[in-house]
């Protein structure tokens, strides 16, 4: 599995995690990051109102694919989003953006000390996470 | 989803997805918050009902995202009703391991009651007997907390509280849980 990056993003739009976990992706300024994190909180809103199908209640953009990657958007029930850049034709994205999510829950949420909606600094999830996208390393 | 499943559900994220430690360590760090509340306060009931819902409110913010992480919901509840159902066989049952009997709905399903047949948070205690306990102190008022603070993440705005209590010499323990509003926070109404 060669996930490139994960990214969070509160429910406001903001960018409150970020980390690259394998090489493929151009890096770009922390800037450009908060940029696309609020670019895509936009995009997601309106495709989540307006939508090709008549299905009321869209989920909004969930997947996006290009020659170089898919990336991945789980939106939970509270608002939070989470975003998986990967290889392209990555397989069961969904089952490791839920996986993230529980990791989110156990090590950002259940830490009495952070301030929920605000940037996540946490070793502990940072370590989780690495032993979980990228585990021989 | 129906609620035989839901049944189904919370009896599996009880039993394969939920770190269990030991109750008394559970009832006992419990009971001594709310001592401790009590002689700080020094006996000002209706304040330590107030930081116990407080204290539950925080935990409440936070638990709704493991709640949701492994329970793996991920469609939102048709109506109250559902919700209500939620609570009871998923919530409660992966927390507490208890399911409360949802009673008394009024007739527009805005309100209804938790019945707790059984109150792991209760166990062993007795109130204080100095005349003002019996008659104000909400023992397990964190739990209302709790479901305020969950039910806020999902976007519903509700008023709990409990309206009586085995520990108060009553014949049961019930919550009454109102639905005040359907938070709307998608956009300001301004935003062009």
């Amino acid at each position: 599995m060669v996930v490139y990056a994960v990214l969070i993003l509160n429910k406001a739009g903001g960018l409150i995690y970020q980390r690259d976990f394998n090489p493929g992706l151009q890096k770009i300024s922390a800037n450009d990051y908060l940029i696309i994190a609020g670019t895509f909180h936009g995009v997601h809103a309106i495709t989540s109102q307006i939508s090709p199908t008549n299905d009321t209640g869209s989920s909004g953009l969930e997947v996006l694919e290009s020659e170089h990657f898919v990336m991945r958007c789980f939106q939970t029930l509270t608002g939070i989003k989470f975003l998986i850049f990967a290889e392209p034709r990555q397989p069961n994205l969904d089952v490791v953006v839920r996986r993230v999510y529980e990791l989110y829950a156990d090590y950002v949420m259940k830490n009495p000390f952070y301030q929920i909606e605000m940037p996540i600094r946490s070793e502990g999830f940072d370590r989780h996470l690495a032993a979980y996208i990228k585990p021989q390393a | 989803m129906a609620s035989t499943t839901r049944a189904r559900l919370g009896e599996e994220v009880w039993k394969s997805r939920t770190d269990k430690i030991n109750a008394e360590l559970v009832t006992l760090t419990y009971g001594s918050v709310v001592a401790q509340l009590c002689k700080d306060l020094d006996g000002d009931y209706a304040e330590v009902n107030k930081q116990l819902d407080k204290m539950g409110y925080n935990i409440g913010l936070r638990l709704i995202e493991d709640f949701l992480a492994k329970s793996n919901m991920q469609q939102k509840c048709a109506n109250f009703r559902d919700t209500a159902d939620v609570i009871s066989k998923v919530g409660f049952k992966m927390f507490l391991n208890i399911i409360p009997t949802i009673a008394n709905w009024s007739s527009d399903n805005k309100q209804f009651s938790l019945l707790l047949d059984e109150n792991p948070l209760a166990d062993f205690v007795e109130l204080p007997d100095d005349g003002k306990a019996q008659g104000e102190l909400w023992y397990s008022n964190m739990l209302c907390g709790v479901i305020r603070g969950a039910l806020e993440m999902v976007q519903m705005q509700v008023d709990v509280h409990f309206v009586s209590d085995i520990l108060r010499g009553h014949d049961t323990t019930e919550m009454r849980i109102t639905l005040i509003r359907y938070i709307d926070d998608e956009m300001p109404q301004d935003d062009e």
